[in-house]
């Protein structure tokens, strides 16, 4: 902005899906915060994301609209509402009380940091809509193969240890989530489950998949599905969820 | 068409053009749907000693208008416990992808219509294979939303065991997908069919052997929710699985999505693996021919998939991820580094492929030698238990747990 020299010019259609792009980011993003259930805040997630994906085919960064909606859409956002949804934690919470003591004043200056972060780096040429804020590429061939050569060649020993990073991190989540095998397959039978239970024993009520899906919120609702959790839950070990 | 967004200025008849060719795709697509859904109950029916539809039009052909018809005039109802707005939202995105993914299946050659060159297919991005790959990823949250909000137990089951499915099988999905990326040296679709083109022993099916090719078979039916791997519906377990509270219009969607991605995934397994549309051609109506080869191939891919519907039995839920994990995902990864190899060399490929031999059959030794350890545990443990009786016994009766020591694990 502010008649700042960008690289290349910038066209209406442009601007044009700049201006959509952002809004839908933006208000995604708003969305998360505000939304109160935490699947529509998931589901904002996914719109921000989307937009961001526009933005970069507006940038010619194709390949990298491409992994964003794979990766970020097609697998983080959806592992997020799997989670939601297998521990039922999909009550709609109270969006303007604190859950930390001075939760919105650290938010304000961490988000103030971001800001001139952004602008200190796109030196005030973040909204003109162009298709690069700092250079274009550079030489022939494709956006996909010069990546590509990026990081195989010059970036080969980051992008290794990342991808070793990420198998351990795997490998790590499994063995933490496997159950020992020594162990007989029986651990429900040692749970003790009341006959009648009364309304504050649930002994899967931690983690029993709700059956109060839709996200109403009867506030009386916990309390009356109480009896029907404890007698209705099926031999299954409430932790053998299927994970990814 | 490195400028997707027409920057450098786009005159009319361009506009003109890519309109047609989204309206005459938009539409050619919704027909061959309905066509689709005849076909399948034919054929079904046909291999059942059936008649099959055969009511409403010549050999039945209008029975899917009918049948839509009806679904449109049907009360829409909305379960009270369901979450509006995403209910509403859950077949759209269903059905949105389904289209969009045929927006770049090439479906025939290149023309030449008032001096522009025209490609015949929608959209030729430069990264047209992720493309794909990324509408299929968006495709889970059709399933998975509508499941979720339909705020009952059923629906709720069958959509998390959609979305589980769905993201396994797309990892060997991709996986294949970079074998043809491999040989083809690149991600636009048209690159792809232009270098599998002027003989059949240059399509992928046979250049990069055929265990790709089966690979991208079983994970796209998978992905697509098809027999046998339709969990997220299992009429038997689930009632009707994640759209059991849907009806209406809203059901429509998500029966025209099913069908429609059957289409096209259909178009795409040709265009990856058989040419696309690439076949001997005559000089009468040049353009013509690919566009009838490419519809040839497409319509031959439909009917298998329907005969694999016909005769394979829906598997169980741990089956199912076994084949996706244990099986798919490592072979297609191992015929992934021997087609890398036989790129480089044929020595590199032999190598690699010696050692992928190695390495299964390693593998499989001790996944073998630990489950007959766990197994002969299990037994032990058994014979040792005392059964005790437990309050209330009909609950928890003799529960055959079996199934869970044989494989270790259950989900995952």
């Amino acid at each position: 902005m502010g008649g700042a020299t960008v690289v290349a010019a910038a066209t209406v259609p442009d601007a044009l899906t700049f201006a959509i792009a952002a809004v839908i980011c933006v208000g995604g993003a708003f969305g998360v915060v505000l939304m109160r259930s935490p699947v529509h805040a998931a589901l904002s997630l996914v719109a921000t994301l989307f937009g961001i994906a526009v933005l970069f085919v507006e940038e010619d960064a194709q390949f990298l609209a491409a992994v964003q909606v794979i990766v970020y859409t097609g697998a983080i956002v959806v592992l997020f509402l799997f989670v939601i949804m297998l521990l039922g934690v999909d009550r709609k919470e109270r969006v303007l009380a604190d859950v930390f003591k001075g939760q919105r004043v650290v938010a304000l200056v961490l988000g103030l940091m971001v800001l001139a972060e952004v602008v200190l780096l796109g030196r005030s040429r973040w909204t003109t809509g162009a298709h690069s804020a700092t250079g274009s590429l550079e030489g022939s061939g494709s956006n996909v193969a010069k990546l590509g050569r990026a990081l195989f060649t010059a970036y080969l020993v980051p992008f290794e240890v990342t991808s070793a990073l990420l198998i351990v991190a795997v490998v790590g989540a499994v063995v933490l989530a496997r159950r020992p095998d020594h162990r007989p397959v029986e651990p429900i039978e040692e749970v003790e489950v009341p006959l009648v239970p009364g309304p504050d024993d649930d002994p899967f009520g931690a983690v029993g998949t709700d059956e109060d899906a839709g996200g109403s919120t009867a506030p009386d609702e916990t309390a009356s599905t109480v009896p029907e959790h404890a007698s209705s839950e099926p031999e299954h070990e409430p932790a053998e969820v299927p994970s990814t | 068409m490195s400028d997707p967004l027409f920057a450098h200025g786009v005159g009319l008849a361009v506009i003109l053009i890519v309109l047609v060719k989204v309206v005459v795709a938009f539409a050619a697509l919704l027909v061959c749907t309905m066509l689709m859904v005849w076909f399948e109950r034919k054929v079904i029916s046909d291999m059942q000693n059936r008649i099959g539809p055969n009511r409403a039009g010549p050999y039945g052909l209008l029975q899917s208008l009918a049948d839509g018809t009806k679904l449109f005039f049907k009360e829409d109802l909305l379960p009270e416990k369901a979450d509006r707005f995403v209910f509403r939202l859950a077949p759209l995105l269903a059905v949105i992808p389904a289209f969009l993914i045929f927006a770049v299946v090439p479906v025939g050659g290149v023309v030449t219509i008032a001096h522009h060159v025209v490609e015949l297919q929608v959209a030729d991005p430069p990264m047209g294979i992720l493309y794909l790959l990324a509408l299929s990823s968006v495709a889970v949250y059709g399933v998975m939303l509508a499941g979720w909000s339909s705020g009952s137990k059923y629906p709720l089951l069958g959509s998390v065991r959609a979305s589980a499915q769905m993201i396994s099988y797309e990892a060997a999905l991709g996986l294949t997908v970079v074998t043809v990326v491999l040989e083809s040296h690149s991600l636009s679709t048209r690159a792809i069919i232009q270098s599998q083109s002027h003989h059949f022993w240059q399509w992928n099916v046979l250049r990069l052997g055929i265990v790709p090719f089966a690979i991208f078979m079983i994970a796209s039916t998978a992905e697509m929710n098809r027999p046998p791997f339709d969990l997220a519906e299992g009429e038997s377990e689930l009632g009707g699985g994640f759209n059991t509270e849907y009806s209406s219009l809203r059901f429509a969607l998500f029966y025209l999505a099913e069908f429609m991605n059957t289409i096209t995934m259909s178009a795409v397994a040709v265009t990856l693996f058989f040419g696309g549309p690439d076949g001997p051609g005559f000089h009468v109506v040049r353009w013509l021919w690919p566009i009838l080869w490419f519809l040839g191939k497409t319509v031959a891919f439909c009917y298998v998939q329907v005969w694999i519907r016909a005769s394979l039995p829906r598997m169980r839920y741990d089956q199912l991820m076994d084949l996706g994990w244990k099986r798919l995902i490592p072979l297609s990864l191992g015929w992934l580094l021997v087609v890398a190899g036989f790129i480089v060399s044929v020595a590199w490929g032999a190598a690699l492929f010696g050692a992928g031999v190695l390495a299964a059959v390693l593998l499989y030794q001790s996944i073998r030698v630990g489950r007959r350890r766990r197994e002969s545990l299990a037994a032990a443990m058994a014979a040792a238990a005392v059964p005790r009786p437990r309050p209330g016994g009909n609950r928890q009766g003799p529960v055959d747990l079996r199934p869970l020591a044989g494989t270790g694990k259950v989900g995952t």
